[in-house]
């Protein structure tokens, strides 16, 4: 097995301690200003934690630059790291307009409780449906007689149905009772009517 | 095999197409996809005969044990036959029963095809997973199809609960058919099936793996508690009722109890649900049949009732019930579709279904009704259809059992006695709703209604029909003369049948035959005869019974109730847990790492057995000068002693700035703690990091301070003091349990970090000294991508968080500010002397003189242009020494930082009078171009290489790739805090000066109105 000499630094420790514990206090704020800054926090203590993972200090990465008895620092934990460093500067970026657009529009920069998922908190407290549908609900007929109800679309049977239909006391199909005396035009309504 | 599958595929795709050219014509080329199944089939007929199967093997995914395997059997021919065929006769069906104009064929076309492919591949898949494919292809299919009229309510509910049931089972059949895999040790279903039949599948994970197997075949096939889904379906287009729900769909589950019945002879679960299964909904099915009034739900419960049928005859489990069972199969795919079909022309002729109101259709649909004639014989079993071959076949097969000392097969024999009563029963009732002639208080008798007491009244006058068109006549009367032809021919059926009922390990071999011969049989089958005409006879008798009886419409009210359970308990979960509040959110995750990781970590290092030698880094360090050994730790104090100070110092700044209520003071202390980690990095011999730190942290200053300008000095919230001791035990807490990881996880290490070889790699491929900078180019270059591409979005976010209707504004210069303009050229006329300097910035006139500061002027005007010759020089070096693309953009980002201070958004304008997103679209073109280029001119993607090239004056010039790399990255973060400075900084002061503006004419106009 190989042994390392890895033991990580007291001194950086602790510094990722106490940035973690001031950081998550401020990220659990409501203020968007505090919650930056404590993510700011968290993220420097976070690459800090990565490179004390990557072992003991060193000489600085560049080849032909450390002295012969020194070992490196581990590089692979320094580019994580750097990248981290950009991208945590785009998200400062990117949390500061949304301060602003929040102070904006509401003058001032709290995070709000989201209100949709308050709203089904208190329905689901008092067991009312979640959302309003239609299908969702009971009705007196079971599906299987509503399915009776359903018809294809078909050729010719709004035809075939209209003789039938003054026996059962519906309305006459439609056009059959204009006036015909205005000639064809209203004679043709008809027939479309009777078609469609 | 699979080629029959690709034509459907093919068609399936072309059908809207197809039916958009031909309109309804179109299902006449559509219907050549199930005819090839069904050819396909008939052509094996022989091989069929001989017992001979046809394989077809294709490999597909082998790592999840999914192979296109077929495997083509008596079962699979049948099957395919009834699939092809009558898919065939329902295409053609289609091509005259819809109107010329209804809505949506051209989806249906393409669905219907679709399903039919499902179907013919799921009936000759051999491969366990694959058979799931198919299985949950047809639910899907079937879902689109039952909800065809999407705009309809029913429709959609109906489709909804169909496949909400069928999904809910074919999930329990894929634990099933996984369970299975693994305890045979083989995903080949024949192979599975060979293993059950030599009595190798036994043990209590394959009786759970058989009755999810039932679960999924009930849920499919419409058993009982399952079986409401099936009368809902109804509301598919009844040429859709005809294929799915009669012939093919429905009998998947039949498929998948006779497909695995021979493998689970020694499973006692396996046989005894599907004949408790079975009987029930044979039963149920029947009884709510008698009392419909719609011809198509007549048929639905019918249809169920007859599933049952099947499901007992398959999974009873000797060869005799078995053989009847196909035989029944076979007989009901013919003549429950030819009714269906029958139905839709009736509804096509006289526009309604509703059994009450048709009357004497006999006389006007003479073809039809012989059709129906047909179908409905066989369907009560009348000799010598199909049918009734098949029922004394079953009746035989349970007399011998219950001869050979069975004690279940003379209840068997009762069951499947009192199901037949009921289906000639209904089948007659059917008949004679459909086109018998009625007295007329029948035809105006309702439910609602009170049954009248006398049976005698006038005939009523005949329901007006139209001729229909013979493609849809010609359809049900093949398949009813083919029903009758069956049966003519028991013996040939048996020959073909056979070889699938010799696969049951056990009973004796049954036989098909129209006469059996003066035996228990036949007066069983009088006994039927006459019970189910007494039963017609006396049908509002019956009826008004059944009306005062119980009326078994359970399970869909509990299938609703259910649904309306779930969604309360999903609500109450989401109430529960979703709460909207972010601080509980992250404190939710940050006590789950404290008590999961957190104290999981804790106990493997305090508990003895383990805590000693995980660690050989501590155990190896302890004793150490410097090193402090705590349990099984070890901790250095520090690397360099300088170090604590300067921890003290970022410790000292975070807690500050968490105490502090000025939004201010926090943000300056935060950098504090952000210039002390840059420090710290250089400390550790990192000053690639410490140089970015230090220029990200103050570009962050600058943005911060920019808009809390905007914002209130005082931060508004003022959280009450329980819950801040809260957030602060929660802080505290993911601190300890961070230092803990900290320490811990270097001490864990057994291995030499992958970076070893770094700086050899970095020195001897990626051509540069500097190994942090070549990890980013070259040997992480994908990282870097992302990350940049990350970089992009960011910025494209902050810009349109501000600017509200564009990506960003225009570039503003200085000669934009029309004021000013005309300001400076007043002042210049009226100065009394001419300036003796120029101007050091451009824009410097576009500020208001209280604004403005020379020596900032001239500072800037000097450095300027010095910080963005550094920048270049830290681009061009950082292969070799600190620096690179990152810390070269952000110091020119810091160099037009100052810029914008000295000068104002016009001089910020005339310092980069570029769009930020040119810049940061060409920054990632060019890192993505270089992995482009690497590929194209033969290395890995993003590889660096090094061409050579010989300049005139300088000499032969390295180029490596990477620098191209490199200068993307810088563009990219030149880009990005172009744009927030652009957003944050002079869109703000834009905004600002307009609501100045605004506030100022409103207070002018509020003086007017005072004074008037």
């Amino acid at each position: 097995m190989i042994v390392l000499d890895t033991v990580p630094s007291g001194a950086l420790v602790l510094a990722v301690g106490v940035l973690f514990a001031a950081g998550v206090y401020l990220l659990l704020e409501r203020s968007l200003t505090r919650v930056l800054l404590g993510f700011v926090l968290v993220g420097n203590g976070a690459n800090l934690a990565i490179l004390v993972a990557g072992g003991r200090a060193g000489a600085s990465p560049i080849v032909g630059n450390a002295p012969e008895d020194e070992r490196m620092s581990d590089p692979l934990a320094q580019a994580m790291i750097l990248t981290s460093i950009v991208i945590t500067l785009a998200l400062v970026a990117f949390v500061l307009a949304m301060a602003y657009r929040s102070w904006q529009l509401n003058g001032h920069d709290e995070v709000q409780d989201d209100v949709e998922d308050r709203r089904i908190a208190r329905l689901a407290a008092r067991n009312a449906p979640s959302y309003d549908d239609a299908d969702a609900g009971e009705p007196g007929v079971s599906l299987d007689e509503e399915a009776a109800e359903i018809h294809d679309e078909v050729a010719q049977v709004t035809t075939v149905r209209a003789p039938e239909a003054p026996d059962d006391g519906r309305d006459p199909a439609p056009g059959m009772g204009r006036d015909r005396s205005q000639g064809g035009r209203d004679g043709r309504d008809g027939r479309d009517g009777g078609r469609a | 095999m699979l080629l029959v599958l690709l034509a459907h595929l093919v068609l399936a795709l072309a059908a809207p197409t197809l039916v958009g050219w031909w309109g309804r014509r179109a299902f006449w080329a559509l219907a050549l996809a199930p005819a090839t199944a069904a050819g396909y089939a008939l052509t094996k007929t022989s091989a069929v005969l001989a017992g001979e199967t046809v394989v077809e093997q294709v490999p597909w995914v082998p790592g999840l044990h999914l192979a296109l395997d077929f495997r083509f059997d008596t079962l699979s021919w049948l099957m395919l036959l009834v699939v092809g065929g009558v898919g065939a006769l329902v295409l053609l069906y289609c091509s005259a029963y819809f109107s010329r104009d209804a809505q949506g064929l051209r989806r249906f076309g393409g669905v219907l095809v679709a399903f039919a492919g499902a179907m013919a591949g799921l009936v000759t898949s051999d491969d366990l997973l694959l058979t799931f494919v198919f299985w949950e292809l047809t639910t899907v299919f079937s879902y689109l199809l039952i909800g065809h009229y999407a705009d309809r309510k029913a429709s959609r509910r109906a489709a909804m609960q169909a496949i909400v049931v069928t999904t809910a089972g074919g999930l329990a059949m894929l634990v099933g058919l996984v369970i299975l895999g693994v305890d045979a040790g083989t995903w080949r279903v024949s192979e599975v099936i060979a293993a059950g039949a030599e009595g190798r599948l036994t043990g209590p994970a394959v009786t759970a793996a058989a009755l999810c197997l039932v679960v999924g075949a009930a849920s499919k096939s419409a058993l009982v508690p399952t079986h409401f889904w099936l009368p809902a379906a109804m509301a598919a287009p009844t040429p859709v009722s005809a294929y799915l729900h009669a012939a093919a769909m429905v009998k998947a589950g039949i498929y998948l109890v006779a497909r695995f019945a021979p493998a689970f002879g020694e499973v006692p679960a396996w046989r005894v649900s599907l004949v408790v299964l079975g009987a029930a909904t044979l039963l149920l099915g029947g009884y709510r049949a008698m009392r419909q009034h719609d011809l198509k739900l007549v048929l639905a419960f019918g249809t169920v009732s007859q599933l049952g049928l099947l499901t007992l005859l398959l999974g009873y489990g000797t060869r005799a019930a078995a053989l009847a069972g196909l035989a029944l199969l076979g007989a009901h795919a013919m003549f429950k579709a030819s009714l269906f079909l029958v139905i839709g022309v009736v509804d096509r002729a006289t526009g309604t279904r509703d059994l009450r109101r048709l009357s004497g259709l006999a006389r006007q649909l003479p073809i039809t009704c012989t059709a129906a004639v047909l179908a409905t014989a066989s369907m009560v079993g009348l000799p010598p259809f199909a049918g009734y071959v098949a029922k004394e076949a079953a009746l035989e097969a349970f007399v011998a059992e219950a001869h050979h000392g069975d004690p279940l097969g003379w209840w068997m024999v009762a069951v499947i006695a009192l199901g037949s009563a009921l289906t000639l029963a209904y089948g007659l009732r059917f008949l004679w709703g459909a086109f018998g002639t009625k007295r007329d208080w029948e035809r105006r008798w309702h439910a609602e209604h009170p049954l009248p007491a006398d049976e005698e009244g006038p005939v009523a006058g005949p329901t007006p029909a139209e001729r229909q068109p013979l493609w849809l006549v010609v359809p049900p009367v093949v398949l009813g003369a083919l029903g009758l032809l069956a049966g003519l021919l028991p013996n040939f059926g048996e020959g073909l049948l056979a070889p699938y009922a010799d696969t049951y390990p056990a009973g004796e071999p049954g036989h098909l035959a129209l006469w059996g011969g003066i035996a228990p049989p036949l007066g069983v089958t009088l006994v039927v005869f006459a019970v189910g005409f007494l039963a017609f006879w006396q049908r509002s008798r019956v009826e008004r019974w059944q009306d005062l009886l119980w009326s078994p419409r359970g399970a869909d009210a509990v299938y609703r109730r259910s649904m309306r359970r779930l969604d309360d308990l999903a609500a109450d979960v989401t109430g529960r847990t979703q709460r909207g509040s972010l601080p509980f959110y992250l404190g939710a995750i940050l006590v789950v790492l404290a008590v999961g990781p957190g104290l999981a970590l804790a106990f493997g290092l305090l508990n003895p057995a383990t805590g000693t030698g995980v660690l050989p880094v501590a155990a190896d360090a302890a004793g150490r000068a410097g090193v402090v050994g705590i349990g099984p730790l070890a901790v250095a104090l520090w690397d360099r002693p300088a170090q604590l100070a300067i921890v003290v110092v970022v410790a000292v700044a975070a807690v500050l700035a968490a105490r502090s209520r000025r939004r201010l003071k926090a943000v300056l202390l935060v950098g504090v703690a952000g210039y002390g980690n840059a420090a710290l990095f250089l400390l550790h011999g990192a000053p690639d990091l410490a140089l970015t730190q230090v220029l990200c942290e103050t570009v962050t200053l600058v943005v911060m301070v920019l808009v809390l300008r905007r914002l209130p000095p005082y931060f508004s919230y003022r959280p009450l003091p329980a819950s801040r001791w809260l957030r602060l035990a929660v802080g505290v807490v993911t601190g300890l349990v961070m230092m803990l990881f900290c320490v811990a996880a270097p001490l864990a290490r057994v291995h030499l970090p992958i970076s070893v070889d770094f700086p050899q790699e970095a020195l001897s491929w990626g051509g540069g000294k500097n190994v942090v900078n070549v990890t980013l180019v070259d040997i992480r270059a994908w990282d870097t991508v992302g990350e940049i591409s990350v970089l992009l979005v960011a910025a494209t976010g902050v810009a349109s968080l501000v600017f509200l209707r564009q990506r960003s504004g225009t570039v503003l210069r200085a000669s934009d500010d029309a004021e000013a303009t005309r300001r400076e050229a007043e002042a210049f006329a009226k100065a009394p002397r001419r300036p003796q300097y120029a101007r050091w910035l451009v824009a410097v006139p576009t500020l208001a003189p209280e604004r403005r500061s020379v020596l900032f002027e001239v500072i800037t005007r000097v450095i300027f242009h010095v910080m963005v010759v550094f920048a270049l020089f830290l681009l061009f070096s950082g292969h070799n020494a600190p620096g690179g693309g990152f810390a070269a953009g952000l110091v020119v980002g810091i160099a037009l930082t100052v810029r914008y201070l000295a000068g104002g958004r016009y001089e910020l304008g005339e310092a980069a009078p570029v769009h930020p997103g040119l810049l940061l679209g060409t920054g990632l073109f060019l890192s993505a171009g270089v992995g482009l280029a690497a590929l194209l001119s033969g290395h890995d993607a993003l590889e660096s290489f090094a061409p050579h090239i010989e300049l005139p004056v300088l000499g032969e010039v390295h180029l490596v790739t990477s620098l191209f790399f490199d200068m993307g990255v810088f563009l990219v973060v030149v880009g990005l805090v172009l744009d927030i400075l652009r957003t944050l900084g002079a869109e703000i002061d834009r905004q600002a000066d307009t609501d100045e503006a605004e506030e100022a004419a409103l207070v002018a106009r509020v003086r007017e109105e005072e004074h008037a």
